[in-house]
C-alpha cells in the first residue's frame, strides 16, 4: 500500500510517501531520522510497518526539511537507511 | 447466525450499522457533539433499537473514525481509510477509487478488486476540501447546508472565482463579493469550483481509476459531485446513504475477524 503522509498548502505539496508493501518493519528509518519523524505501527492488516508519527503529519513541513534539503548531504538519512527504497518525498 | 456492528465516530457525525449475516439490519446517523464516547453509545443504541436488538446480541464490534480508540464496547478499531474502502467496495464491487469527504477531512483511496487499500492520501490539516468549508459558506450566506450544491449550479451572471487554498481567505473573498452585489449563486459556484479543484488534486495524487465512488456527507452536494464528474470524466457511484460507508466497512471487518476466530 502506498501511504501519503502530509498536506498541500499554498507554498507547496509536502508528502512523505511510504510503500508499506516494501517495508518489513526493520525500523532503520526510525533510528536514523534526527527529527523523529517515523515510528513503527501495526497497519489495518496487522503488519508492522513504518509510518510518519500521527502528531508529525500535520506539521511535516516544519519537522522534516525534505529530501532536497539538508538530509541528502548528511551521512545517514531515511532514504539511505531503508534497504528497500520504501520512502520518498515530494519536496 | 452472525451479528456484527460497525461504529464510525466522525468529526461531526457518529454512525452505527448492524449487519445480520452480511445483510444490513439497521443504521443510525447522529451528531457527534462534544463527547465521542457518548456519541458512539447513542449511535449504537439508535441502530440497536431500529433492529430490535440489544448490545449483547452483537457478536463483534469494530470502531472507526476519529473517535475510534475511545469506543468502550468495540473489540477492535480499524482506520477509516480501510473501512471506507471496504464499505464502498461491498456496495460497488467495481469500485477502485474512493473519495470520502467528511466534515473535517478528505480522503482519496485506491483499492484493488478485493477492496484492499493500495494507495491513499488524507487531508485532515486544512478545512479547504472538507465539509467544514461548506458549513462556513452556509453560515455566511444564511442558507441551509443542503441547498448550497443545487444553487451553485444555477448561475445567474457568471461564476465568481474564489481562492482554493484557504477557507479563511475564501470566506473573506465571498463576503467582499457579496457586498459588491454579486449573486450568492455565483459566489457558491466559485466556492464549489474551488473545493472541487482542491479535492481533484488530492485524487490525482493517488491516481483515478474507474469505478469512482464518493462517500461522506459531501456526496450529497450535487454542486461538488457535478464538478468532480466533469473534472475526472467519470460518473461517480454514490450510495443511497453515503455517510454510513465507513460504519458498513467496519461491520464487514467485524464479520471477517469473527469468521477467522470461529475457524480456529
Amino acid at each position: 500500500m502506498i501511504a501519503h503522509y502530509g498536506y498541500t498548502d499554498a507554498s507547496g505539496e509536502y508528502y512523505i510517501i511510504i510503500d508499506t508493501d516494501k517495508c518489513d518493519g526493520c525500523e532503520e528509518c526510525v533510528r536514523v531520522c534526527s527529527r523523529g519523524v517515523f515510528e513503527l505501527a501495526l497497519d489495518d492488516y496487522d503488519k508492522a510497518v513504518a509510518r510518519v508519527k500521527e502528531d508529525v503529519v500535520k506539521s511535516i513541513h516544519y519537522v522534516c526539511p525534505g529530501y532536497g534539503g539538508k538530509c541528502i548531504n548528511e551521512e545517514n538519512n531515511c532514504h539511505k537507511a531503508c534497504p528497500y527504497d520504501a520512502i520518498s518525498h515530494t519536496w | 447466525m452472525m451479528i456484527t456492528a460497525g461504529v464510525d465516530v466522525g468529526s461531526l457525525t457518529g454512525k452505527a450499522l448492524i449487519l445480520k449475516d452480511s445483510e444490513i439490519a439497521s443504521w443510525s446517523l447522529l451528531p457527534t457533539g462534544a463527547d465521542s464516547t457518548v456519541a458512539a453509545g447513542k449511535a449504537i443504541d439508535a441502530a440497536l433499537e431500529k433492529a430490535q436488538l440489544s448490545l449483547s446480541n452483537i457478536d463483534y464490534v469494530v470502531s472507526t473514525g476519529y473517535g475510534r480508540q475511545i469506543v468502550p464496547f468495540a473489540q477492535r478499531n480499524i482506520t477509516e481509510i480501510s473501512c471506507h474502502a471496504r464499505g464502498a467496495h461491498w456496495l460497488f464491487p467495481q469500485a477502485r477509487t474512493i473519495l470520502d469527504m467528511g466534515g473535517q477531512d478528505c480522503k482519496a483511496i485506491r483499492c484493488d478488486d478485493a477492496g484492499k487499500v493500495t494507495n491513499f492520501v488524507m487531508n485532515d490539516k486544512c478545512a479547504a476540501g472538507a465539509g467544514r468549508s461548506m458549513e462556513v459558506m452556509a453560515e455566511l450566506l444564511q442558507l441551509p447546508l443542503d441547498e448550497l450544491g443545487g444553487l451553485s449550479l444555477e448561475i445567474v451572471a457568471a461564476e465568481v472565482p474564489i481562492s482554493s487554498t484557504c477557507v479563511v481567505f475564501a470566506k473573506s473573498e465571498a463576503l467582499s463579493h457579496l457586498r459588491r452585489g454579486k449573486h450568492r449563486n455565483d459566489i457558491l459556484a466559485g466556492v464549489c469550483e474551488a473545493l472541487a479543484t482542491r479535492v481533484h488534486s488530492l485524487l490525482n495524487r493517488v491516481g483515478i481509476e474507474s469505478e469512482f465512488v464518493i462517500s461522506g456527507g459531501i456526496a450529497k452536494n450535487i454542486g461538488i459531485v457535478k464538478r468532480l464528474t466533469d473534472k475526472t470524466g467519470l460518473t461517480p457511484r454514490i450510495a443511497d446513504e453515503p455517510q454510513i460507508v465507513g460504519a458498513l466497512g467496519a461491520a464487514l471487518f467485524a464479520e471477517e475477524i469473527l469468521q477467522r476466530e470461529r475457524q480456529i
